[in-house]
């Protein structure tokens, strides 16, 4: 409940308290909800199956209509990120201009209504909070300063529209003729859907969260939305949002929709392992340094939707340990290409090159967290890619030949990113960061070391939650 | 053996953090005596534990536990990696203390040594590790060190692109390398050696998917030990310091393709056909890296496509099933490689930075120690008689001859080409007269001793290496003792080729006939007769192909690289842009009811989505409640 509620009042605060309330404050005031995600995941921990057991269960305007919250590891990871990454968007990524208060709140109040997706344990909640969280990035993506800022809301926005409705209308359907008007969790999983409407229904919330991910073709809003919101648009959204529709995937459709796995499975392994590729190729021509990343992030994301439909628990658990560490990532990412974008005044590695002489630190800090995103060996970008292409590999070797090509691609791309930014013999420089910078990319690169080192951390806490999903596909007779 | 590979790492951690703050000399001789610690455990424990034909595991913790499958983050100190455990602590040592008198002018010094105490890291990870995926992660990072290094004068763009061009080629290799795990473990639901090897040598999996498997790394294998067709980055590497070029891209990095096959040598040894690729992929390798190096003149590209020849020779003796004689190879290889390619390095220090010969010659008297050590490096490579390099090569031809005689003549008429380009070299550059104009003889100087010494002791090793595996007819008592130093390490008897005595020695007789052709026409040429290389416009017909290397590079660039930067622009501008957007656009503004109700939602459409989502709350909460 604190989770959910305390951010929404710290956002209404500072909504009130206007510019005298400084970046340190909201960074304090986001960090308390860290402390009790970090409390839950050690108290309540990864001993418990998602279905089986409830945080917290208080009617709501009727008997029928709850309001539900559950808990298992995989919610706890996806709360450590949230709660974990907020700060320091907080901190680093909100620039000091004339929108800074309004988007402070606008991050807080999208980091309870983030925390109610992954915790609910309900439909009606999921659905309400799923459109809640996306209510704060529509207000900052439009705060973005380009001509075309409406077309490319507006895109985005008919996107997610088209797949929340198809959601709605799925769950609208399961309640009033399969769960007896109950939005419960587990009467969702326990009711019998057939084949067709399984197909029909599932199909609604993959719809969904396909545009959330995004997955080939429903992508074509994310680059230009990634490349031209604000810097907190970008974070929030690649780093935490579409995880949204990952975790949705693995919650809401896999061990409800089993009947239609079947069919959609090649389909969507098919369109994922396609993303990649098609991700990596575009990322390498692109010069806009915000762009690349966000190609770069389509290609990845693909990689972890194609090993969540392997069904596999090396696959479904890579691709729970690569969500976190993807956010992680690309939040460094584009942190450091603020950085650039603020103090060089452009993003364009035509105006680039350089930097390398100018700052040590911050050559580093970019260089290994680039490396965990090419997925080196001991960096934390690693251990997912490996358990993901493994699971692709024994389910239909073909496609992890194809998919393994990210690692040639990701190579590439990365390196020519930082050839062009940080080395060569540009004249732009770099004046010392500040504070919050620093603590970010120094938080970021400790992440992509430690999780390189020792992703069994993470590992341990979700077996049980993969497990139990696992578990759950094949009590409805779905081979997997 | 926890401290062996972790002193490595705490000298890269503290160069890294500090190397900064102190003074370079400090950096460089703590670096420098990291390795060399790390060197003395090594022997002390190859001494005490190797020769009672013991081995050491450690395990430090689970890497990776999922489902089945774990990873330990675990070691082996066995025959075999122990002893590429020597030769890259050992040589690692000397480049250590040559590199504090090579690097003293630059300003990147600490962050040199740190990525050198880097790599040794990685470098013992990949040999050290006891299963596949420890391998790969030192593979991986010593590609990473290498890139690192190449790049090291980052200002250059054109350095920047050989370490690119070189990490991508190897990734190329990796997947090859990634996808033989995968296939290993669908197979042998395991990635520890020892568990994979005792399941292949029972000789109950089919042989179709061994000979994938082996394929499969032999393709990692190709990208780091650059053979065809990955082995263009190995030339473009050179651009990193020369005692990278030395210690990375010659002695130990580069050989990390054959330490692999020679690790599986159960999984080759059943595999004829994945063996029969082996060899004549080398063969065709250190045939064309051999006819390149004729026309380069380029010090360091010289000894570059002389490095990529002679791993050629290495596969050659692998798909042979000869893996001593491979790894003998190795070993005397990386002795008088680093040797050549630290005297370059002192020619390039001593004439500063330059590295075309047709600038140097008649530098024996200004760089007597270079010179004298330069030219023994060039005795053993070439095959002088009872030097290293001799013994090694020969052992290879001896091989290739009792498994074809085909391959036995074209790896001599490779190893006799190393004979003519290594002489081309070694004469321009030292003998003749001094033809640079822009640098004055007087101040080409000879290099201090941190960097002398190194040579000294690499020469002592190039003549005396083949001690460590002397052929039979030295007596019993002294030869083979690689042979059988490496026997239990083999899942099967290594065979001995049978060959009568009379053929033997025809067989050395003909090795020795080629390399005094070589040496006397080359003499003839350059000595006698005094003439340069021509300019590179004076070039034609075939010499010019071999100086363009075959155009692989622009081969390469047409054929591949062109095609993906195509299809990239084409999926990003066409498909992208204008298909996937248009047609979503095209939605939004049909004519029609839809094209006006979105229309609307364009006026304002958060308030517009605030009223949708009131509406569809509100028709959730009417159904349940009526």
């Amino acid at each position: 409940m604190i989770l959910i509620f305390l951010p929404v009042f710290a956002a209404i605060c500072i909504a009130l308290g206007g510019k005298k309330i400084n970046q340190w404050v909201a960074f304090l005031l986001a960090a308390i909800p860290m402390v009790f995600a970090v409390k839950l995941f050690f108290e309540s921990g990864s001993g418990s199956a998602f279905n089986a057991f409830t945080l917290a269960d208080y009617p709501w305007l009727s008997q029928n209509f709850r309001f539900t919250l559950g808990y298992d590891g995989l919610t706890g990871l996806m709360l450590l990120l949230t709660n974990g990454l907020i700060p320091f968007i907080v901190l680093s990524g909100i620039r000091d201009d004339e929108n800074r208060v309004r988007n402070t709140a606008l991050t807080l109040f999208m980091q309870g209504a983030l925390n109610g997706v992954f915790m609910a344990k309900d439909g009606l909640m999921f659905y309400i909070f799923w459109e809640l969280a996306l209510l704060p990035i529509y207000f900052i993506t439009l705060s973005m300063k380009h001509g075309n800022a409406f077309k490319i809301t507006l895109r985005f926005f008919l996107y997610t529209f088209i797949g929340s409705l198809a959601m709605l209308a799925s769950l609208m359907y399961v309640v009033i003729f399969k769960t007896n008007f109950s939005f419960a969790y587990n009467d969702l999983l326990n009711a019998n859907y057939s084949l067709q409407e399984s197909i029909w229904l599932g199909g609604g919330f993959l719809l969904a969260f396909a545009v959330k991910i995004p997955i080939l073709p429903f992508h074509s809003w994310q680059a230009d939305t990634y490349t031209h919101s604000p810097a907190v648009g970008s974070m929030l959204l690649s780093g935490i949002m579409l995880k949204m529709g990952l975790y949705g995937l693995i919650r809401w459709y896999l061990p409800v929709f089993p009947e239609s796995i079947e069919f959609y499975k090649p389909i969507m392994i098919s369109l994922s392992v396609a993303g990649v590729v098609y991700g990596a190729i575009i990322a390498l021509r692109q010069q806009d340094l915000k762009r690349l990343i966000a190609f770069s992030s389509l290609s990845h994301v693909g990689l972890i939707a194609a090993g969540i439909f392997t069904l596999s628990l090396d696959g479904l658990q890579g691709a729970v340990l690569q969500m976190m560490v993807h956010g992680i990532n690309v939040f460094g990412l584009f942190l450091v290409v603020d950085i650039i974008e603020q103090q060089v005044g452009s993003r364009n590695m035509v105006d680039l090159g350089g930097l390398a002489k100018t700052n040590r630190f911050f050559t580093i800090a970019f260089v290994i967290i680039a490396l965990g995103a090419t997925a080196v060996p001991l960096t934390n970008g690693f251990p997912g890619e490996f358990l993901l292409l493994k699971s692709i590999f024994n389910t239909q070797a073909t496609m992890a030949v194809i998919a393994g090509t990210t690692i040639i691609f990701g190579a590439a791309y990365m390196l020519r990113m930082l050839q062009f930014s940080l080395f060569g013999e540009g004249e732009t420089t770099l004046k010392q960061l500040n504070v919050g910078q620093w603590i970010s990319l120094s938080v970021v690169v400790f992440f992509v070391l430690f999780l390189g080192l020792f992703p069994q951390v993470l590992l341990d806490s979700i077996q049980l939650s993969v497990n139990t999903i696992i578990e759950l596909i094949k009590a409805k007779g779905v081979v997997s | 053996m926890s401290v062996i590979i972790l002193l490595p790492l705490l000298g890269f951690l503290f160069s890294g953090l500090l190397g900064k703050l102190l003074p370079k000399q400090i950096v460089g001789w703590i670096s420098t005596l990291v390795v060399i610690v790390s060197f003395c455990f090594s022997l002390n424990l190859f001494l005490e534990k190797l020769w009672l034909n013991e081995s050491v595991s450690e395990k430090w913790f689970t890497f990776l536990q999922v489902g089945g499958m774990q990873i330990d983050f675990a070691f082996t100190f066995d025959r075999l990696s122990g002893w590429m455990t020597l030769i890259i602590t050992g040589i690692g040592s000397l480049i250590h203390l040559y590199s504090i008198g090579y690097m003293k002018e630059d300003e990147g010094f600490h962050k040199f040594f740190a990525y050198l105490n880097l790599f040794i890291f990685n470098m013992l990870l990949l040999v050290l590790g006891s299963n596949f995926v420890m391998l790969f992660f030192g593979w991986e990072g010593v590609g990473l060190c290498s890139y690192l290094l190449i790049g090291f004068w980052y200002k250059n763009l054109n350095y920047g692109k050989a370490a690119r061009k070189a990490f991508v080629m190897n990734r190329i290799g990796d997947l090859g390398l990634l996808l033989g795990l995968f296939l290993i473990f669908k197979e042998f639901k395991s990635f520890d050696y020892a568990i994979v090897f005792k399941q292949i040598s029972a000789g109950l999996t089919p042989t179709t998917t061994l000979t994938s498997i082996a394929l499969l790394l032999f393709v990692g294998a190709m990208g780091k030990s650059a053979q065809i067709p990955l082995f263009t980055w190995l030339p473009d590497a050179m651009a990193g310091p020369t005692p990278v070029s030395a210690l990375i891209h010659a002695a130990t990095m580069v050989t990390a393709g054959v330490y692999l096959v020679v690790r599986s040598q159960a999984l080759y040894f059943q595999t004829a056909m994945a063996s029969e690729v082996i060899l004549w992929v080398g063969l065709a390798t250190s045939l064309m890296a051999a006819l390149i190096g004729l026309k380069q003149n380029d010090i360091k590209k010289v000894l570059a496509y002389s490095t990529v020849s002679q791993l050629g020779l290495m596969f050659v003796a692998l798909g042979c099933g000869a893996y001593t004689a491979a790894m003998f190879h190795v070993t005397t290889h990386a002795f008088f490689k680093a040797l050549l390619f630290l005297g370059s390095g002192s020619v390039i220090h001593g004439m500063h930075h330059e590295q075309d010969i047709r600038k140097m010659g008649g530098l024996k008297s200004k760089m007597p120690i270079t010179y004298v050590t330069f030219l023994i490096g060039t005795l053993a490579i070439t095959g002088f008689p009872f030097l290293s390099g001799f013994f090694s090569k020969d052992e290879i031809l001896l091989h290739a001859f009792s498994h074809n005689p085909l391959v036995w003549g074209l790896a001599l008429i490779s190893a006799s080409i190393t004979g003519f380009y290594m002489f081309r070299m070694f004469f321009v550059t030292f003998h003749g007269t001094y033809r640079n104009t822009h640098y004055p003889l007087e101040k080409v100087h000879e290099s201090p001793l941190t960097m002398t010494l190194p040579l000294m002791v690499l020469a002592i090793l190039s003549v005396f290496g083949g001690i460590l595996n002397l052929p039979h007819y030295f007596g019993h008592s002294i030869s083979g003792l690689a042979s059988n130093f490496f026997a239990p390490v083999y899942s099967f008897q290594e065979h001995t080729p049978e060959i009568s005595a009379s053929t033997e020695w025809t067989l050395l007789a003909a090795a020795v006939g080629v390399f005094l052709i070589a040496f006397l026409v080359m003499r003839n040429k350059y000595i006698a007769k005094n003439s340069i290389p021509e300019n590179d416009e004076a070039m034609s017909g075939l010499g010019k192909v071999l100086a363009n290397k075959f155009y692989v590079d622009e081969i390469y660039d047409i054929g591949v690289v062109a095609p993906v930067e195509i299809t990239g622009t084409v999926t990003d501008g066409l498909i992208d842009d204008i298909a996937i957007k248009g047609i979503t656009d095209g939605i939004g503004s049909s004519p029609g009811l839809l094209s006006k109700w979105l229309s609307r939602i364009q006026n304002g459409n958060i308030e517009y989505y605030l009223i949708y989502m009131v509406v569809a709350v509100s028709i959730l909460l009417a159904i349940n409640l009526f």
